[in-house]
């Protein structure tokens, strides 16, 4: 059983909601990320997302941005981000992973070698926010045979779409709070709960919500509409924030624990 | 071309995020049917007559031609299109197709500042908010069309995210048109991104191919044997080549910016030295490293300046129909100052490029043989920055 199915099941069991944090591999380097995923299982995450930085983010804002270029500073490839995955499991991670990518490192990478190579390190699910439905089949093909989910992004804007997006969806369905890039914000979409609710109707898979969700107020509000609640920029703002704390050995352990109470009182 | 997934063969589609895939359907959808109607092509082709000066001349180059001693060379005259270059073809037709879909503002990337000021300038005449992004080391090379565009009502937005330059304006426009797809239009300047534009943006083009194709045979009662134009993303090229792909006598060659050499890192020559990649929602040729991150253009010339080239092109150089060829700066300045010094037309750094080709070229044709080259633009922008490279009496 893929390992995302097997936890949202077991949440459902106990009638919790999954806290599915994403921060960017490599930032600010590779071992820090494997110590940050290991805290974030501590404080009560249920997936991870691990995002692979890229040059030219289309759908991530001014946070996530930031953290890719100091990732590809010091050239962290989408093979590194991969191998995260298994260098977390030798540690005693159980978590499931999420690859987060844009199309083009895996289109570079050859869609064979690609799924092979994350099949092997045990990675989940994938998510690409620059594969719409239209693009995906070569890639949904392939995700079925080695029973990785392709995780879709459903938007506000979808409308008519969401039938055919969640007919094609596995793993969970990712509803996108509100018009624009991932980051901080106020306010979410006027008729987020209307749009959660149609996404609801349309799969029997989990639904979840991402995009803008930055506290415990908002994370609880998210969750109690929905299956689990997708925390990115936030997170990757403490990461950034605590930066000073990581880089001294006398103080590492307290940046750690710094970003760990932050997820940990997000959890619902 | 394209086929309903915007395809041209396996290059284009629509590498977009979700919230954005409606936008560019209904966008697709109000231009075919605006397309259909006469009183869309009537509008558009007024703007273009009476306020862009349409149709631009054809006009024989005879003292080029005499120095070069081949070849009989004809320049399309995009530069004395109102705002001085082809640009404000496809800005027409966009903005038209905007007010006709109810849409009250634009937005608009812009690297040299030639598409911005070209947006900005329709945006006034019809009355739109208009919003231009601009990388910010653009907004520092080229602030008089800063202040153009601001003279003409619009707000300029400095981009300061990765390289801060023409391929970061594109995300930056991208990532504000994801969060007002609903009462925004997007403007694209080139034959690039994703599905419909590459489309959209070649048929507003195409004016310059037809026109020429027209007046090439009340000149010559017959067919150029080459076409030539610069190519960064692409649109002047594609607009002159599309009505001539069909006429297999007429050769065409795209002219790529090599920058300091395509065997240096310093150059956009994207079909030359790039390989297939995903980038700002299409398939095509791309500047990138092995895992894919896109690596930054350098050319002399702002717009040329671009990792990217739109999906068609790809097409027509996979196929053979065109093939593409590099340019170095320092050939294009010594074309420009050619041109200049020959014609009495200072061309754009851009369109230099494809002076320069026809440079190369032209001598080897006989003299019965007729090229067409694409005249993008005027060089009146890129003054300044031709006195610094030249240095103050490098004349």
């Amino acid at each position: 059983m893929n390992r995302i199915d097997q936890r949202f099941a077991e949440l459902k069991e106990r009638g919790e909601k999954a806290l599915i944090p994403f921060l960017t591999v490599g930032d600010p380097d590779l071992d820090t990320t494997v110590d940050i995923i290991l805290r974030l299982e501590e404080a009560g995450a249920d997936v991870i997302e691990l995002g692979v930085p890229y040059s030219d983010p289309l759908a991530d804002g001014p946070v996530i941005q930031r953290s890719s270029q100091r990732a590809l500073t010091h050239q962290v490839t989408i093979l590194d981000c991969i191998r995260t995955a298994s260098a977390c499991r030798k540690r005693g991670s159980q978590l499931p992973f999420i690859l987060f990518t844009y199309y083009n490192p895996v289109l570079q990478l050859g869609l064979d070698h690609f799924f092979e190579t994350i099949a092997e390190h045990d990675i989940s699910g994938l998510i690409i926010p620059d594969l719409p439905i239209e693009e995906s089949g070569p890639v949904r093909e392939r995700a079925q045979a080695y029973q990785i989910h392709l995780i879709p992004l459903v938007a506000p804007t979808s409308r008519e779409r969401i039938q055919q997006i969640t007919s094609q969806a596995a793993g969970f369905l990712y509803c996108v709070s509100s018009l624009g890039v991932t980051g901080t914000r106020s306010e979410f979409y006027d008729g987020l709960q209307a749009f959660v609710d149609s996404v609801k109707q349309a799969t029997d898979l989990p639904v979840a919500i991402g995009f803008g969700i930055s506290n415990r107020e908002q994370a609880l509000q998210m969750a109690s509409i929905s299956d689990g609640v997708v925390v990115g920029s936030a997170i990757v703002r403490q990461i950034e924030e605590a930066m000073p704390l990581l880089s001294q050995a006398a103080t590492r352990e307290e940046g750690l624990l710094q970003i760990r109470d932050f997820v940990r009182q997000l959890k619902a | 071309m394209p086929d309903q997934y915007g395809r041209f063969g396996r290059f284009g589609g629509r590498y977009v995020p979700e919230t954005l895939m409606n936008a560019l359907l209904e966008l697709e959808e109000a231009y075919h049917k605006n397309a259909k109607d006469p009183s869309f092509q009537e509008e558009v082709n007024y703007l273009l007559k009476q306020y862009s000066g349409r149709p631009t001349p054809l006009y024989y180059a005879e003292r080029l031609t005499e120095h070069l001693g081949g070849a009989k060379i004809y320049l399309k005259r995009e530069d004395l299109n109102h705002t001085g270059a082809h640009k404000i073809n496809n800005t027409i037709g966009q903005a038209v197709l905007a007010k006709r879909m109810g849409k009250k503002k634009v937005i608009a990337e812009t690297g040299a500042g030639q598409h911005g000021v070209a947006t900005a300038t329709i945006a006034a005449l019809l009355g739109l908010e208009c919003k231009v992004f601009m990388g910010e080391e653009d907004t520092k090379r080229q602030q008089l069309n800063v202040f153009r565009m601001k003279l003409l009502g619009a707000e300029v937005v400095p981009v300061t995210s990765g390289t801060r330059t023409l391929k970061d304006a594109g995300n930056e426009t991208l990532r504000y048109w994801v969060a007002n797809v609903e009462d925004t239009f997007y403007i694209l300047g080139s034959v690039v991104g994703p599905h419909p534009y590459p489309m959209i943006v070649r048929d507003f083009q195409r004016v310059i191919g037809d026109e020429a194709r027209k007046q090439i045979l009340e000149e010559e009662g017959r067919l150029p044997d080459l076409a030539i134009a610069c190519v960064g993303g692409g649109s002047n090229a594609m607009g002159l080549f599309y009505p001539f792909v069909g006429d297999e006598s007429v050769r065409l060659m795209g002219v790529e910016a090599a920058g300091r050499g395509v065997d240096t890192d310093e150059h956009a020559a994207t079909i030359t030295k790039g390989t297939e990649g995903v980038f700002q929602g299409s398939l095509s040729y791309l500047l990138q490293d092995q895992y894919g991150q896109v690596q930054p253009a350098h050319s002399i010339s702002a717009g040329l300046d671009y990792p990217g080239i739109g999906p068609e092109h790809a097409y027509l150089s996979d196929s053979g129909r065109a093939e593409y060829v590099p340019v170095t700066d320092a050939e294009a300045l010594e074309a420009l100052q050619l041109l200049s010094r020959k014609e009495g037309i200072i061309p754009a750094l851009e369109s230099a490029h494809a002076i320069a080709q026809t440079i190369k070229v032209a001598p080897t044709m006989p003299k019965d043989s007729i090229i067409v080259v694409s005249l993008s633009g005027r060089g009146d922008k890129d003054v300044e920055s031709i006195m610094s490279y030249l240095g103050g009496d490098g004349l």
